[in-house]
């Protein structure tokens, strides 16, 4: 079996990793080793594949007759959560929670933005079923009353979603509600079950189980659209990926299930791919694109996870978010020449034609870091000083303003990061890195690795497989009860495309449960490991 | 009749106009201010606050009623939901609820209950009975048992006052109901657990409240003050300072969290928060004890407040309450406190819900007298 990987590390597959922006689509290959081979950023594009098409041809190109050693591709985008933003492309979903009479207090969709709600909402109903928190059944399951709520909707029902209360610690009868749905709807209707999706927090998992059945349409497209350009390369032997918004990957037949997973991604890469290119596995990463500089936290290589609910095109849900602080700090952002004031937004991408340095006349924070003698990666030093005795000393005073306002907004964010218990390096990466100042305090040491432009695509080539599942139990049982969810947690990121044999357990965390006689724990693990070489001939399947 | 003036409060801004009503358009004032009023605990306010406005668009505005207007014919119900936070976010309430509580309260007392008092204002207790009382038809008295959050059923100002508690009404998602009679609040509180453990652990409950018991027995105009306070947090532009204004508040810092200290034991959150002074301030450390709640504010061995005066944890740029679970490093808050209703500092009142009812080994330390010395020092406070 050794010598099987050895074989299979010297012939060499490389990883592909594709990151669709709202402005950029890059891509990069990497060798096994992880050695960046070549990078390329495209124009993002209105289809979406011309774009992803264009970077993964631009990459194999420069392979030349190396491409054939392209032996996956992983793909991070932005689809799922644009398609919630913008309300588009959306399926219409027939809701069933199963727990009545308990919850009718708290309809389905409640809270939701009321366009939203209609771009989506098919029907729903609260049916008998669920569990409490003990296991005993709330009510009975009444299968001919979901036949009724399904018969009952007007118009088409694209995907349903099954909300049952308690079912991340009971989740069987979700099960037995999906076989009834199918078999009275036919096998073509998407199913998403909610403790697939989340955990403990009905009306978090019953949102974010609603939108992950809303998203199968456009998962599809994506899904279909990268196949169909990875099959016009010749990589239809390779394996494809989504990068997920943990930093870990999923199957694409995964993604298309749960296109939920793939909301937040972006981030994600970027905190992975830019600890990776610097070689430390704990650091705060620090993104300075055009628009905001997003930091986050990277913790023995992974995103850390946000502990405060989330919202996603105004509606709460609790699934995982890396924990990312967005601050209005880019080179783009405007400046008010007057006081130096840094709250109206950015220019964009048209920061090339409207930044004073370009010639436009729109004060920005790239010409503040170029009239202060901030060394930029844009300009030469000649061409720097002339342009810095360009700007006139009246604004020279707001733009050195505009600058200190901008340190002190990315010092408070990494303060907001660091929990002040240990100095974490600091990773910058993204093209306005030269605007995070020097002497930051509660970072120890500033890193720039190379190829910072394209992290987020690097993160989505390095990312690990995940998995996770939670269990309630009473204190004497938490033993088998982390037992049980490691194994449901290793089995869920099998599924996913981890390696059986190398995924491990990498967080086991227990909450309490008060208020009863006896002490119940909820218990949440958390699991990841490489993908699985199913590409390779080799693969020791039953050795 | 009409409610012109608050007099005890009447030196308080924001504070003239009594509300008569609650109307959806007041239900975020509302949840913000029960934050505010929530002292970092109450539990979250944000799913009730959406329910609440629902049932207010459905059912019509409900009546505020002053403690004053009640006569012998009123009969009161303290509602509140019981039971594990942490089963409450999966087992949400039935519609039923109320409505099977109601029902049971009148059949058992033979006499229509006539308004619904909030049992506690802090947090998501405080919000959810304008949607109850909306339901069921009834008025909502403009009161409650705490003023604040607290973290146990015991520390109401019944309690404080001494009214019998030896009945209550609990009504669970799938209809039960159990009627509770006990020999004491001691065994009320027993048995009011149990019954809520076989419940699942989550259950509305209610107990009756005559009119001639309301007296001096509960926390008045809390409802009208919080609706107030909320809509001063949220139509101001320099929300603090309106804050601070509108609740009578010391505002002892405005900082950095410097460390959190924070760990769960059998359910409540306990820990400490420590802030940094900003700017010429920087020097200042000051320390908030918490048990679920924010419960001391500590300064250089002095205690600058203490429970059951109230200390609440704002965000500095938007006033909104910041709760103990949401506390984070790095966060840049202001620390505000006020005082307690009167009731509270009685004797018995500290006695139930003082330092000490809460494993502090100091005395009750009055924030006026307090205020009075810090004053001097928190000019130069720095935003």
């Amino acid at each position: 079996m050794t010598a099987h990987f050895q074989n299979e590390f010297e012939q060499g597959g490389y990883s592909v990793g594709i990151d669709v922006g709202g402005t950029n689509t890059d891509a990069v290959v990497l060798d096994v080793d992880n050695t960046i081979l070549t990078s390329t950023k495209e124009a993002t594009t209105e289809d979406v594949t011309s774009g992803i098409r264009a970077a993964l041809e631009s990459v194999l190109d420069s392979l030349g007759d190396q491409r054939s050693r392209v032996s996956r591709v992983m793909l991070g985008t932005t689809h799922a959560t644009n398609a919630i933003v913008d309300r588009r492309n959306l399926g219409r979903v027939a809701v069933l929670r199963l727990g009545a009479p308990a919850s009718t207090g708290f309809p389905p969709l409640m809270g939701w933005p009321e366009d939203l709600r209609k771009a989506i909402l098919a029907g729903s109903a609260v049916l008998p079923g669920g569990f409490m928190a003990d296991g005993m059944p709330i009510s009975p399951l009444d299968q001919d009353s979901i036949r009724r709520f399904l018969d009952s909707i007007k118009g088409p029902i694209d995907a349903v979603a099954i909300c049952g209360i308690f079912s991340p610690s009971f989740p069987e009868q979700e099960r037995e509600v999906e076989e009834i749905v199918l078999d009275h709807l036919g096998l073509s209707v998407p199913v998403s079950r909610s403790h697939d999706i989340g955990a403990i927090g009905l009306l978090e998992r019953e949102n974010a189980t609603v939108i992950n059945a809303a998203l199968y349409g456009v998962a599809k497209s994506v899904t279909q659209g990268l196949m169909t350009v990875v099959d016009e390369q010749g990589l239809e032997n390779s394996s494809v990926y989504f990068a997920q918004n943990d930093g870990t990957l999923m199957a694409v037949n995964y993604a298309a299930r749960f296109p939920v997973l793939t909301i937040g991604s972006g981030p994600a890469n970027s905190i992975r791919g830019a600890a990776l290119l610097s070689g430390v596995t704990d650091a705060i990463v620090v993104d300075v694109g055009g628009t905001t500089s997003d930091l986050g936290v990277v913790t023995g290589g992974f995103p850390r996870e946000s502990t405060l609910p989330r919202e996603i095109g105004g509606v709460r849900t609790n699934f995982r978010m890396p924990d990312i602080i967005s601050i209005g700090v880019g080179g783009g952002t405007r400046i008010d020449p007057s006081t130096g004031d840094i709250g109206s937004g950015s220019v964009g991408h048209h920061l090339h034609t409207e930044a004073l340095i370009f010639g436009g006349s729109t004060p920005t924070l790239t010409d503040a870091a170029v009239a202060c003698g901030v060394k930029t990666n844009i300009l030469s030093r000649k061409e720097r000083q002339k342009i810095s005795s360009h700007l006139s000393s009246g604004t020279g005073q707001a733009m050195q303003c505009a600058l200190i306002n901008a340190h002190e907004r990315i010092q408070d964010a990494v303060d907001r990061l660091s929990h002040g218990k240990a100095n974490l390096p600091l990773v910058i990466v993204g093209g306005g890195g030269f605007l995070v100042p020097e002497g930051l305090t509660g970072v120890e040491g500033i890193v720039y690795p190379k190829h910072g432009g394209v992290a987020n695509a690097v993160g989505a080539a390095l990312s690990l497989v995940g998995g996770r599942a939670q269990q309630v139990s009473n204190f004497e049982e938490r033993k088998v009860a982390i037992d049980a969810a490691s194994r449901a947690a290793i089995d869920k990121a099998i599924e996913a495309g981890a390696d059986p044999l190398l995924v491990e357990v990498v967080d086991v965390s227990e909450s309490p449960m008060s208020y009863s006689t006896q002490q119940n724990i909820r218990i949440s693990v958390k699991v990841a490991g490489p993908l699985a070489r199913l590409d390779s001939p080799i693969l020791p399947i039953g050795t | 009749m009409v409610i012109d003036t608050h007099n005890d409060l009447a030196t308080l801004d924001g504070l003239q106009t009594g509300h008569k009503t609650i109307a959806a358009s007041d239900v975020s004032a509302l949840a913000a201010g029960a934050a505010i009023f929530g002292t970092g605990g109450g539990g979250s306010v944000d799913s009730a606050q959406i329910v609440v406005k629902a049932a207010l668009e459905k059912h019509g505005t409900v009546r505020l009623r002053q403690v004053e207007e009640l006569t012998d014919d009123d009969l009161v119900i303290v509602m509140s939901g019981v039971g594990a936070p942490t089963v409450g976010v999966e087992m949400l309430s039935a519609e039923h609820q109320p409505e099977t509580l109601l029902r049971e309260i009148e059949q058992t007392l033979g006499r229509p209950v006539t308004a619904v008092m909030p049992g506690e204002i802090g947090g998501s207790n405080g919000v959810a009975p304008a949607g109850w009382a909306a339901q069921l038809g009834l008025d909502v008295l403009d009161a409650d048992g705490m003023g604040r959050a607290f973290p146990e059923a015991t520390m109401v100002a019944m309690n404080v006052a001494g009214v019998p508690r030896d009945f209550r009404v609990l009504s669970d998602v799938v209809g039960n109901v159990v009627v509770i009679r006990t020999i004491n609040a001691t065994w009320l509180e027993r048995h009011v657990r149990a019954s809520t453990v076989a419940s699942g652990s989550i259950c509305l409950a209610a107990s009756p409240l005559k009119a001639e018991h309301v007296p001096g027995a509960v926390i008045e105009r809390s409802v009208s003050r919080v609706i107030e306070v909320g809509h001063v947090l949220l139509n101001s532009e320099d929300p603090v300072s309106s804050l601070v204004g509108s609740l009578g508040a010391e505002k002892f810092i405005t900082g950095k969290i410097v460390d959190v200290e924070r760990r769960t034991e059998g359910g409540f959150v306990r820990g400490a928060v420590t802030v940094a002074g900003l700017g010429e301030q920087r020097d200042r450390l000051l320390r908030v004890e918490l048990q679920n709640e924010n419960l001391l504010v500590l300064e250089a061995g002095e205690v600058l407040a203490s429970v059951p005066d109230l200390v609440t944890v704002v965000d500095s740029e938007t006033g909104h309450a910041v709760s103990t679970e949401q506390l984070r490093f790095g966060q840049r808050i202001s620390v505000l406190a006020w005082p307690s209703d009167p009731l509270w500092r009685t004797t018995r009142g500290l006695e139930i819900a003082g330092p000490r009812a809460f494993g502090y080994d100091i005395d009750y330390q009055p924030l006026k007298r307090l205020a009075q010395t810090m004053r001097p020092d928190n000019q130069g406070d720095i935003e």
